[in-house]
């Protein structure tokens, strides 16, 4: 006991010094674990997302820009496929075609394209508000909301891709209607439309807002030019009947398809009529692509393990000078407690005691932040995932 | 209270080597060892604390033959009968004076902490003037209050003897005849000698007795 009150009197005198060698130390302690923990919580979360995505169609290229388009909104923008492709799965009977179409953004958000099917996919239910049901509406996710520190009643603007696109189409604004579960998944992340509101989005849908309305001409009312720029375009009831799509659907882009096979016969079926390296489409399995990532990330882990540990050394080694050279400046203490009959073991006892005493701080704080990032790891990799994205 | 006979003692072959024939300091006696530095008086106090072991002879402390004593017990023995006050008091930064006071407590099982033990140390301290600064840290006092804090940790264990290793020797003219005055009353109370090496001469007057301790001193032929 009168070893640990001189050692925390001594802490707590030089508490500057003590709160240098406590952080120190428990970083050292916490970085690896914390590592380790949000690696392998990434590994399952990306595993868990690719292995619940059975196959993926997209334009032929980079499997992994096309798996992380489609699962994660990411920036990638993998050539789009068009939607004949969908026409396609479906005909054939052997699959649920859900396309994507993730293209766009809005406040930082990607914007998702998509059809309801994609919701009973990925079980996402709606918290607040509704579904999807008519062109602009929008349903964002968790984080979305709670970023944005919007929700239902509120409205979100596309943002516009190229500030010099000169002939593209104005932002759309698209009120919110419903607002998700959190998942701790990349759709916490998104904004979901309807594939259809994407290609407004897009231009490839538009509506019309009349000048002149046919009562201003019945009231004999002249048409007044009018410089004014509009801002965005909006769907409204009054002129919703007004949007329509230009050319053929089959031809509309879609980033990726996910397809839901019915059995594992109609998926290898799937897959061999997607053999063609020529063809200008891929059928891929998203699981075996996120395999391959994490196995590249868990080889640059080993490295990342190897540079820890050669800090963890160096800094270890820097903290144990230090209190070397402690002792050392107290030489004179354990000479006086030496002469007034302390035993060399008390002395030893008393500088273990300090040494324990850190190594416990050090290991209390490293534990809590195990703890804290262990608890939030979930949320922190899906934010982390999307912000990757 | 202390008797030494035929003490010898050398720190290695060809080193520095201490002979002291004859020696002895009366109950409540206070002396004062004189003489050139490096002519062993510090290594005598270690010697008669029981930190050193003499080569030969006998040393011998209220009754108990330090000598003779086993390491144990030697510091047993020190820590309980024997206090010390250092040239540069030794103090510990990081401990109020209060804590410095009691320090011998913490470091040593052979004395426990106890109320009776923390009454004698306030006692002390007001005793010697630093009543109201037991909450301080040695930084915050004055050279002088810190002697008077070294001199209540050599007190409080209720010592039989005092040794003190120029105890005056960091403190301005006007503070060495008042704490020197101070240690004497307080030792006087508790019952103790007192065992001074001291260079400063003027304080001699003091002092009951006076060794020269050159006497003691002899060069190795080697």
């Amino acid at each position: 006991m009168n070893a640990l009150f001189l050692a925390f009197a001594y802490l707590r005198y030089h508490w500057g010094r003590s709160l240098v060698l406590v952080l120190v130390t428990a970083l050292i302690l916490f970085v690896p674990v914390a590592t380790q923990t949000l690696l392998s919580t990434s590994e399952r979360a990306l595993v868990a997302r690719g292995e619940a995505t059975p196959l993926l169609l997209g334009s032929r290229g980079s499997q992994l820009d096309l798996t992380m388009a489609a699962l994660y909104f990411s920036d990638e923008r993998p050539d789009p496929v068009e939607m004949r492709e969908v026409e396609t799965i479906w005909n054939s009977g052997l699959g649920i075609p859900i396309p994507v179409h993730t293209a766009f953004a809005s406040s930082g958000f990607r914007i998702v394209g998509t059809t309801l099917d994609y919701f009973d996919f990925r079980d996402l239910t709606i918290a607040d508000g509704r579904g999807l049901s008519v062109l602009g509406d929008a349903v964002i996710g968790a984080d979305v909301a709670e970023a944005l520190g919007k929700g239902v009643g509120d409205s979100l603007v596309s943002s516009p891709e190229n500030l010099f696109d000169l002939d593209g189409v104005y932002p759309l604004e698209m009120p919110i209607v419903g607002v998700l579960e959190q998942t701790n998944t990349p759709d916490d992340q998104a904004v979901f439309v309807d594939i259809k509101t994407a290609w407004v989005i897009q231009g490839i849908g538009h509506g019309h807002e009349d000048v002149v309305t046919a009562a201003d001409i019945a009231a004999g009312t002249d048409a007044l030019a009018n410089a004014a720029v509009v801002q965005y375009q909006r769907i409204t009831p009054d002129n919703i009947e007004s949007f329509h799509f230009h050319g053929s659907q089959d031809d509309f882009p879609a980033s990726a398809v996910i397809i839901v096979p019915n059995d594992t016969r109609s998926a290898t079926i799937l897959k061999g009529r997607y053999l063609d390296t020529e063809g200008p489409s891929q059928l891929i399995e998203p699981a075996g692509v996120i395999r391959g990532l994490v196995d590249r990330i868990f080889r640059i882990k080993a490295l990342l393990d190897g540079v820890t540990a050669i800090i963890a050394i160096a800094a270890f080694a820097a903290i144990g000078l230090a209190v070397f050279l402690s002792y050392r400046l107290r030489a004179r203490e354990i000479a006086t407690a030496v002469k007034l009959g302390a035993r060399r073991g008390m002395v030893l006892r008393l500088l273990a005691a300090e040494t324990v005493t850190l190594l416990l701080l050090s290991g209390g704080i490293a534990a809590v932040g195990a703890v804290v990032t262990a608890r939030n790891a979930e949320a922190w990799v899906g934010w982390m995932l999307a912000l990757g994205a | 209270m202390v008797r030494i006979e035929e003490l010898t003692f050398g720190y290695g072959a060809g080193g520095f080597r201490l002979r002291v024939p004859d020696f002895t300091l009366q109950d409540g006696e206070r002396v004062a060892i004189v003489g050139p530095s490096g002519s062993g008086k510090t290594t005598l106090l270690n010697l008669i604390a029981g930190i050193l072991t003499p080569d030969q002879g006998r040393i011998e402390v209220a009754g108990t033959e330090v000598s003779n004593l086993a390491d144990a017990e030697r510091r047993k023995f020190r820590a309980s009968r024997i206090g010390f006050v250092f040239q540069d008091f030794a103090l510990l930064d990081y401990l109020p004076a209060r804590q410095n006071i009691l320090y011998p407590y913490r470091i040593t099982p052979a004395l426990i902490l106890d109320a009776e033990a923390r009454d004698r140390a306030e006692t002390l301290a007001v005793a010697c003037g630093i009543g109201d600064k037991l909450d301080r840290h040695p930084s915050e006092l004055s050279q002088g209050e810190q002697q008077r804090v070294a001199i209540c940790r050599a007190l409080v264990t209720k010592p039989r003897l005092i040794l003190s290793d120029e105890a005056t020797g960091n403190l301005d003219p006007d503070s060495k005849a008042r704490i020197l005055d101070l240690l004497f009353e307080r030792a006087a109370d508790a019952g103790a000698s007192v065992l001074a090496v001291t260079h400063d001469h003027e304080l001699l007057p003091r002092f009951g007795r006076i060794v020269d301790f050159a006497q003691f001193r002899e060069v190795d032929a080697a």
